[in-house]
């Protein structure tokens, strides 16, 4: 039973619609038969012409492409990377160099992606001047980008996750022979894979959508997927992008479902088990 | 403290990722940094070395004329203004839409919580390009808001509602809102309950109770989303260049079109560093709020 | 074990403070003390989780300064009992042993033998969160003995567990101690589970250790007031030495309550003047503790033993009776105020507590009942 009063139910209830009706025009407007996304085309609607179009398009494909494999390898580098970082922060006590790594991570969280952007670009650039490498920017320059700002939000996760570890488990396990490699690999690690797995998903989302940072270290023959729908919108709304995003929609809202389903599922396993255990104890 | 990992385990846990971050993150910065002190060549790269070379010494050239173009040209202080003000603004709206809504999560009943986090969550999975591209459709001349203002006689004409301060204003409500709501909800959500059942007790009326025992307790959380919207908002990009007005341009889109368009890779330097200084106390501000949070007794 | 001279800082706070004690093969040892007083810290020192600021740690001879926890042939139960919560029973008390690179084979029937030592073969396949607080105790101490440690170090072992199942573990506890023949270390606050289980115990309070010794004599013969208070209740008076007789017979003029007779219980001489405190002299201030449940009741005026009704004898009125079963816990006030602390056994059929609130009593007690602190 909800406990709130009526103001806030009810702007829960606007929010939420708020929040809803721009995915749901985006999702209907992708069956228009018209090109207007705006007015419905009662006589020829509801169509998948823009889907073809959009399956079709080769350069839509070759960037959904590029950008999902830049958001796997920036994924699982930036898990490794935010992983060590989280791990440094939370379990490491104090150390040298530990303000540094302290304010260096929480940074490219907060500072404006056009900042970041630039300042990568700029690293490369230099660097092309001074050594030779990279040449030229492009799909490496924007995974070594990406990895910098994914790696961040990961450690952010992995640290929030010790908050309330109970570090007794690894000394117990060190107190049984094993030496801090092992207790690192078979206690801390199975036990917070539940934060790194968020971090991966949400370095992966963040890779993979980025547009600000990634225009900046392109180059002319790499373009993401979020560079090529920007350049499309920026002229007006165009169908084959509505398209794109009803089966974004289709799959996130699959993948929540999914993760819905699986912890409900482990819930009631735990909740039987706490009840076995009492009843024979 | 036990001794967690042995010397060498230790520095590779530590150090891998301080390299990392010094190398992509530090110095590029400090990149920046110089680079907003130089001048402009017309060469690749467009600028001018950083050392130059007098007497024999080698002495870091250091211009101050980008940030006294900066200062001296209206366009700038116009724009970092301006930015200013539709990220306070815009802050403002997220939290008067946000925090109703937080509230609501943390007095659902457990199982509903679950379900309308995850509801409230679902957006931010998809892309933002993409969310912020459906309210062009929405606010256009024929859009659906322009269809319904029409429809219910609010307006005769289609008013025009792109390329406005609204229609920012919007977008990055829209875009921002999960970030706002989320720390509000992670507050609000450890209020214990018997508080206000005591403030009851003691003869509060609901309204009061809010004011008096609710509001002050939830401040963090309010600041937290606060910042959390309105440090990145201030530099937003993407949302007034689909959005936007044309004559009035927001500072993260002056950055890039100094860098892309007139090639000045200097003043957008200094435009940056500007930029960091103006965002320097709420960033401060906020990383205190969260290291405050992740080292709170439980 | 044999801990020199060790002490632990912790920036200005001094967590404990010069302890010297060995501990024999064997034998179960309890650290009692309240919250702060070091126990905790000195247990972690022992496995090697803290090392001590200065002194040393000695097993069978070795120094263990530099040896860290995964190589000191030493295993603790935690108070948490911190079972892997990823791993079922069988996997957690096989950790330590996958550790020490054994066969499977051996490692196998180790286990097993564990399991059915502390009765938790059943639930081999279980996980920890599919277990009672007593089970997951039991695969804490299996998983802990399982390594055969030379010491095995127990932090506040039964505190989790409720009134009854405490008493029962107990007794495992002293049974499988006494079948395996390792030596325990306990650290606990709770005065009757040290009373219980220990061969020898030593009360520690800010840092420092006040008094070793087997339960008994730390019960009976309390070295400071800190501990007869600490141990059981305790009435405490102060008082002045009157005259130190022969036999061990010491006369104490006390405010409170009159003159006393204070006599050794040992036979021998020697054992007399050890009961004693040896800087007894005429005029010098000490305390006079007397337990509860050495104090007779009687109704007012009466004296048996024939001691004289002046000596060792106070005469009272019966202010709270608290009726607890067993026994009748009784605060009855003297003349002087003071509330003293009397326990009587509930003997007879009668139901109820023998004695009633505003009664006018005597409170008697035996010579040897006792002890005289000086400090």
């Amino acid at each position: 039973m909800n406990a709130a009063g009526r103001f806030p139910r009810t702007m829960l209830a606007i929010g939420l619609a708020f929040l809803y009706v721009p995915i749901a025009s985006l999702i209907v407007y992708s069956f228009n038969n018209s090109r207007l996304v705006t007015v419905w085309d009662a006589a020829h609607s509801p169509t998948l012409k823009w889907y073809w179009a959009l399956l079709s398009d080769d350069q839509i494909v070759r960037a959904a492409w590029l950008s999902i494999r830049i958001a796997l390898l920036a994924a699982t580098a930036a898990s490794v990377l935010g992983t060590l970082g989280g791990v440094a922060l939370a379990r490491l006590g104090p150390f040298r160099g530990r303000a540094l790594l302290a304010g260096l991570v929480p940074a490219p969280i907060v500072m404006p992606e056009v900042i970041t952007g630039l300042a990568l670009l700029l690293l490369f650039v230099a660097l092309e001047e001074a050594i030779g490498w990279p040449r030229g920017v492009g799909v490496v320059t924007i995974a070594l980008a990406h990895i910098t700002f994914c790696m961040a939000y990961v450690a952010v996760v992995v640290q929030s996750r010790f908050a309330g570890f109970d570090e007794s488990l690894e000394e117990a396990a060190m107190d049984l022979g094993a030496r801090p490699a092992t207790v690192f690999m078979r206690i801390t690690l199975p036990l917070i894979a539940p934060a790194v797995a968020a971090g991966w998903l949400l370095s992966f989302t963040l890779s993979w959508d980025d547009l600000v940072i990634t225009q900046f270290v392109a180059g002319p023959g790499s373009s993401t997927l979020p560079m090529v729908i920007f350049s499309k919108v920026r002229l007006g709304v165009s169908p084959d992008v509505n398209a794109l995003a009803t089966l974004l929609v289709l799959a996130v809202a699959i993948g929540i479902g999914a993760t819905a389903v699986l912890l409900r599922y482990r819930e009631r396993r735990r909740v039987r088990d706490v009840q076995l255990a009492a009843a024979d104890s | 403290m036990t001794p967690f990992a042995d010397r060498t385990g230790r520095r590779l846990i530590a150090g891998l990722p301080t390299i990392w971050l010094v190398a992509l993150f530090l110095i590029p910065f400090l990149i920046v940094l110089k680079l907003s002190f130089s001048e402009m060549r017309l060469a690749i790269p467009p600028y001018a070395p950083f050392i130059e070379w007098r007497h024999g010494w080698p002495v870091p050239a250091l211009h101050l004329s980008n940030y006294a173009f900066l200062f001296t040209d209206p366009l700038y202080v116009r724009s970092y203004l301006y930015s200013l003000r539709v990220a306070a603004v815009s802050t403002a709206i997220c939290l008067a839409v946000g925090y109703p809504m937080a509230y609501a999560i943390a007095r659902a009943s457990p199982a509903w919580r679950t379900a309308l986090l995850m509801l409230v969550m679902l957006p931010f999975w998809t892309s933002f390009l993409l969310r912020v591209y459906a309210w062009i459709g929405l606010l256009q001349n024929d859009g659906l808001v322009n269809h319904v203002l029409l429809a219910l006689g609010l307006v005769h004409r289609p008013v025009r509602l792109l390329q406005t301060d609204f229609a920012v204003y919007i977008g990055i409500v829209y875009a921002y809102l999960p970030f706002m709501i989320l720390p509000l909800y992670a507050n609000l959500e450890k209020h214990d309950p018997e508080l206000l059942e005591a403030a009851a007790d003691l003869g509060a009326r609901p309204f009061r109770r809010f004011l008096r025992i609710t509001l002050p307790l939830s401040l963090p959380g309010i600041a937290a989303g606060a910042l959390l919207v309105f440090i990145p908002a201030v530099g937003e990009y993407i949302v007034p260049s689909l959005l936007g007005r044309t004559d009035q341009l927001m500072i993260g889109r002056v950055l890039s079109d100094e860098f892309f368009e007139n090639r000045d890779w200097p003043v957008a330097s200094a435009v940056a560093i500007l930029m960091l200084l103006l965002l320097v106390v709420p960033i401060l501000l906020l990383q205190r709020l969260e290291r405050r949070a992740l080292e709170a007794p439980k | 074990m044999r801990v020199e001279r060790v002490t632990k800082r912790f920036g200005e706070f001094v967590a404990v403070d010069e302890v010297t004690l060995e501990i024999e093969r064997g034998e179960i040892f309890c650290l009692l003390g309240g919250s702060g007083s070091g126990k905790t810290t000195l247990l972690r020192m022992l496995a090697g989780f803290e090392r001590p600021t200065s002194g040393a740690v000695y097993i069978d001879g070795q120094d263990m300064s530099s040896v860290p926890p995964y190589a000191r042939p030493v295993n603790m139960m935690f108070q948490s009992y911190a079972l892997f919560p990823h791993m079922s029973v069988e996997r957690n008390v096989a950790f330590g042993l996958e550790q020490e690179r054994l066969a499977r084979a051996e490692i196998r029937d180790r286990v097993a033998e564990m399991l059915e030592l502390v009765k938790m073969t059943p639930y081999a396949a279980r996980k920890p969160h599919q277990l009672s607080g007593g089970q997951r105790q039991r695969v804490a101490l299996a998983r802990a003995l399982v390594k055969r440690p030379k010491l095995l170090l127990l932090d506040e072992p039964l505190a989790a567990l409720d009134r009854k199942l405490r008493e029962y573990t107990q007794f495992e506890l002293l049974a499988i101690q006494e079948r395996l023949g390792i030596t325990f270390v306990v650290v606990t606050h709770d005065q009757q589970e040290a009373m219980t289980i220990s061969s020898r115990m030593g009360v520690m309070s800010q840092g420092k250790i006040v008094q070793i010794g087997t339960p008994a004599e730390i019960y009976e013969r309390p070295a400071t007031r800190l501990v007869a208070d600490f141990i059981g209740n305790v009435n405490l008076f102060e008082g002045r030495v009157v005259e130190s007789v022969a036999r061990g017979n010491i006369r104490i003029a006390c405010q409170e309550i009159g003159e006393i007779e204070v006599s050794s219980r040992e036979e021998g001489p020697e054992q007399a003047s050890r009961a004693l405190p040896l800087e007894v002299r005429p005029g010098a201030t000490v305390w006079v503790a007397i337990r509860p449940e050495k104090i007779e009741l009687s109704p007012a005026r009466e004296a048996p033993g024939g001691a004289t009704p002046a000596t060792n004898c106070v005469p009272g009125r019966v202010r709270e009776v608290g009726y607890r079963g067993e026994v009748s816990v009784l605060l009855v006030q003297i003349p002087s105020g003071r509330l003293v602390r009397v326990t009587c056994p509930n003997v007879g059929g009668g139901v109820g507590p023998r004695v009633a609130r505003d009664a006018a009593v005597s409170l008697l007690w035996h010579p040897t009942s006792p002890v005289v602190l000086t400090r």
